[in-house]
């Protein structure tokens, strides 16, 4: 192996790693407010990219009916759980968020959607049709059970999981897609070439932990955020509302992996199930973070990317076999550095 | 001798069910199937439910065992039942392997632990060319017996469901033994059962083996009915599939796992035949639902169908064990030299930077009740949990009959004699009061998970049932006996911990806070019990903070105060002792 294609390699590695940190950010997110361990992030990476594919060759990606369904369900499951303290008020609230929203996203996508869009404009619809499904994911499957045990929350994740991937084959059908790159910018440094796309991939991830960072350290909601993840019912006793948290760490969460899924469709064909394999790369960096550093996930995360890179050079047709056996190295460690107190479950 | 009769019904109906003229051949099929899912479920029911290891890798067992069969007979022509055994070595190797480190995955790592390899394990199943990569194997020959080829479904079924019936069986038999009550002790922390003798890692390895070793009979008889294999019955969504059977049916209940298996696999079929014709060609929808049903189960209905069933048949109360059995025998106590049982030696033990047990020494002589007294957080219970092996010291020697304990594991103190109470009641509440203080004796059978599974162990878990019901009955519960232990009140439930404790025969018996949540009455017989237990040549020491009660009974009071010992001294002396004094009123020395 000589310079240039360690060289390769490592941009490789990189690019990847940037995008798997943003997926671990989520999951760390995700975890740490609702203590749920959510398997499903990466459906958002592929209903994010498929969108976007989508858009960009005109088409109406058929996603907007499974927000119009998640936003429907949500909205009746939320009238029907509240129905002896509904006021016209939060009757309003619900029709407004769970039904108008969907819709007004519908119509807007109607209007917009041309093979000739900017790529721009394609990527804000995909964020406006894949960001609402968070938090009415949360409604529906998980608020019920905020109490339950993180091992109930994990078979709740895990069902959803397979709900989300049977739903994208069903929209979005077996075939793989890729869409046009956001910019077609490309230079080379040295030997070595960068495109506009690898670019874009460093500066979204900076430009995203940054913007997670300010709104984790000085905005009130984030501070609230921090606070729930802290400790609950703490946080409900200053007037935080749990279930509110929640859905904004959802909503962060499917506005990660939508521009995850944006990123990579340039780079990677993307079938309906490949977001849960990329989901878990962004997860065995978060296991390397106890889902809790945001730090330590960052680096573990461009650190698969790059194992991955190396092992698709190597050994390619094991690429998959080595990226999630380490995980299990990973657990163990994790298990036996932090072991949990044996009181009473 | 009701639950015998249910199985021998179902038996029975499942056996005329293939001989009713015009059955659907369909049928069959759906029974194999159902038959193949069960098997692996009841895995899955002894291993997540009864245990509290949730795996989603359990179809990666399955794949193993049909592999190493579709191979074997096809590749290197051998007969499917000489491939039987080692489909299963193979399996159970396989299950030893990833069981040494899923085992000791903590909390909810465990469950992520059994996707990372179910995913990884099925790309390698289609990756390596010995198992025709994605393709698989196929021309895999049926069974036969003699020249008698199984070619039939119908054969099949006789051969799958007398293989689930005696898993059923097997599963049942292994749960109502003494390594049985040891698995059911290991979901609620584990703890408390290593404290009486049981090998917590090993015993989940086991159960991690054993359901292997189902779901590798499953695999198996799988490549034989369909005759080829290949990776996609062995992903994690099958594994998933597989835990929302044990879920639906009642994650604790062995024939739970039928139900949920039968539901599943009918509901599957539905959707596969009634949504193709409904929305045109393929649409799966099958993950969709399930994945709903999945959610909607732990919303509405977290017991599982099993227990709802049973709620509509009357409760059976079990048999009281007969104490006309050979009893089991006493501890041999050799003749020592030395006074003292136990002595602690500068023991001390830290938590990053506090100190919750200072370099405390004292010792506790034979037949003496030794009462360790001080305020909260003066290091008593963490004292207990050094000398049982809970925890391990930072500094210091713990001696016991003048050997060294100090930082053995818990298994082995118990094995020594030293058995314990939890201040933090440590019993299994869904098990039955029987059940939870047979747990104490369970050093004192030897049976093994083959003679368990086979019922070889009647005679000694009648002994061990017997000496339970007669430690029972010693502390006044017996009519208590066959109630869930957690349905007693929080005093009653600490008396059963008690009743646990003395079923290990042991020489010193440590009782943290045995008269909280006692009445005075019951404070009383308690403290009869204890000067009995004495007399009878037991050593107590015990934690206690009702003054009067600890005052009448205890022969000598050690004060710890700031995880220091500030003294020790007889009852009457240690009243107007002033560091005793000042420690717990705050006056001045």
């Amino acid at each position: 192996m000589d310079g240039l294609i360690l060289l390769f390699l490592l941009q490789d590695g990189l690019t990847n790693g940037a995008i798997y940190a943003l997926l671990g950010f989520a999951l760390v997110l995700v975890f740490a407010v609702t203590r749920i361990i959510f398997i499903p992030q990466g459906e958002f990476v592929a209903y994010g990219g498929l969108t976007f594919a989508l858009l960009s060759i005109g088409k109406i990606p058929s996603t907007i009916w499974l927000l119009l369904v998640f936003g429907i369900a949500s909205c009746v499951i939320q009238l029907w759980r509240t129905r002896y303290l509904l006021t016209l008020r939060s009757f309003i609230r619900e029709i407004a968020g769970g039904i108008a929203l969907p819709l007004a996203v519908f119509f807007l996508i109607r209007m917009l959607a041309r093979p000739d869009q900017s790529a721009w404009l394609n990527f804000l619809l995909t964020l406006a049709i894949v960001v609402p499904m968070g938090p009415y994911l949360y409604r529906i499957a998980f608020q019920p059970l905020a109490n339950a045990s993180v091992l109930t929350l994990l078979i709740a994740a895990v069902g959803v999981h397979l709900s989300m991937v049977g739903l994208g084959l069903v929209f979005f059908g077996p075939e793989g897609l890729r869409a046009p790159t956001l910019t077609d910018i490309s230079f080379t440094l040295g030997k070595l070439p960068f495109t506009g796309q690898t670019i874009a991939v460093y500066a979204v991830t900076l430009a995203l932990t940054g913007g997670l960072y300010l709104f984790f350290d000085r905005t009130l909601r984030g501070k609230a955020l921090r606070a729930t993840a802290a400790n609950r019912l703490g946080a409900r006793l200053v007037g935080i509302s749990v279930a509110g948290s929640g859905q904004i760490a959802f909503a962060l969460s499917s506005f990660l992996g939508a521009i995850s899924g944006i990123l990579i469709m340039p780079v990677t064909t993307v079938y309906y199930d490949t977001g849960f394999l990329i989901g878990l790369k962004g997860f065995v960096a978060a296991i390397f973070g106890a889902l809790a550093s945001y730090p330590i996930t960052a680096v573990a995360a461009i650190a698969v990317g790059i194992i991955e890179a190396f092992a698709s050079f190597h050994a390619s047709s094991y690429k998959e076999v080595i990226v999630f056996m380490l995980i299990v190295p990973v657990l163990l460690w994790r298990s036996l550095y932090a072991p949990q107190i044996e009181e009473d479950e | 001798m009701r639950a015998h009769r249910g199985i021998l019904l179902f038996a029975l109906a499942l056996a005329v069910l293939p001989i009713i003229p015009g059955l659907p051949p369909f049928w069959i099929t759906l029974l194999n199937n159902i038959g193949l899912a069960s098997l692996v479920a009841i895995g899955l029911v002894l291993l997540t439910g009864v245990s509290g290891m949730t795996s989603f890798g359990q179809a990666t067992f399955c794949g193993f065992g049909a592999y190493t069969t579709a191979v074997l007979t096809t590749t290197y022509g051998l007969s499917p039942w000489i491939s039987l055994p080692i489909a299963l070595l193979v399996t159970g190797l396989a299950a030893v392997a990833l069981g040494l480190v899923t085992v000791r995955l903590s909390g909810h790592f465990l469950p992520l632990g059994t996707i990372a390899w179910g995913i990884s394990l099925y790309f390698l199943f289609g990756k390596i060319e010995l198992l025709g990569r994605h393709d698989g194997v196929s021309g895999i020959p049926p069974l036969s017996i003699g020249s008698q080829s199984l070619i039939d479904p119908k054969a099949m079924y006789w051969v799958i469901w007398t293989c689930v019936l005696l898993a059923g069986i097997g599963t049942s038999n292994l749960l109502s033994s003494r390594i049985g009550r040891a698995i059911r002790a290991l979901r609620t922390g584990g703890v408390a059962a290593e404290s009486f003798g049981v090998n917590r890692t090993s015993m989940k390895l086991i159960v991690f083996v054993y359901a292997a070793l189902l779901a590798g009979l499953s695999g198996w008889l799988y490549a034989h009915l369909q005759r080829s294999v290949n990776p996609t019955p062995f992903g994690l969504g099958a594994g998933i599939e597989y835990l929302l059977m044990a879920t639906l049916g009642g994650a604790g209940h062995v024939w739970g796992a039928l139900i949920g298996a039968g539901l599943v696999t009918l509901l599957k079929d539905a959707l596969q035949r009634i949504l193709p014709a409904l929305f045109g060609n393929d649409v799966q929808a099958d993950p969709i639902v399930f994945g709903i049903l999945l959610v909607a189960a732990l919303h509405f209905a977290r017991e599982g169908l099993w227990s709802r069933l049973a709620a509509l048949f009357p409760s059976v109360t079990p048999a009281t064990p007969s104490l006309e059995v050979f009893p089991l025998p006493h501890r041999v106590i050799e003749k020592t030299e030395h006074a003292s049982l136990l002595s602690i030696e500068s023991a001390s033990k830290r938590f990053g930077g506090i100190i919750a047990v200072n370099d405390v020494s004292f010792s506790v002589e034979p037949q003496q009740i030794m009462a360790l007294i001080g305020p909260n957080g003066a290091g008593k219970s963490t004292l207990f949990n050094l000398i049982t092996g809970v925890l391990t010291l930072t500094s210091g020697t713990i001696r016991f009959v003048n050997e060294s304990i100090g930082n053995h594991a818990p298994p082995d103190i118990a094995q020594r004699g030293i058995a314990r109470t939890f201040q933090h009641v440590k019993l299994v509440p869904d098990m039955s009061v029987l059940d939870n203080v047979a747990l104490g004796a369970h050093l004192r059978g030897r049976s093994s998970v083959v003679a368990s599974v086979l019922h070889l162990d009647r005679t000694e878990e009648a002994r061990l049932l017997a000496e339970a019901s007669r430690q029972i009955a010693r502390v006044g519960l017996s009519e208590h006996m066959h109630k869930p232990a957690g349905s007693l009140p929080l005093g009653q439930q600490r008396i059963v911990e008690i009743a646990r404790a003395l079923c290990l025969d042991p020489r010193l018996l440590l009782l943290d806070e045995p008269a909280a949540g006692l009445r005075q009455l019951e404070k009383r017989s308690l403290a009869d019990l204890l000067r009995q237990l004495r007399a009878e040549g037991m050593t107590l020491l015990l934690v206690e903070h009702d003054m009067s009660f600890v005052m009448k009974l205890a022969d000598q009071i050690v004060v710890l105060d700031l995880g220091g010992k500030i003294a020790q001294d007889t009852p009457a002396a240690i009243k107007t002792n002033p560091a005793v004094l000042a420690a717990y009123l705050g006056t001045e020395p």
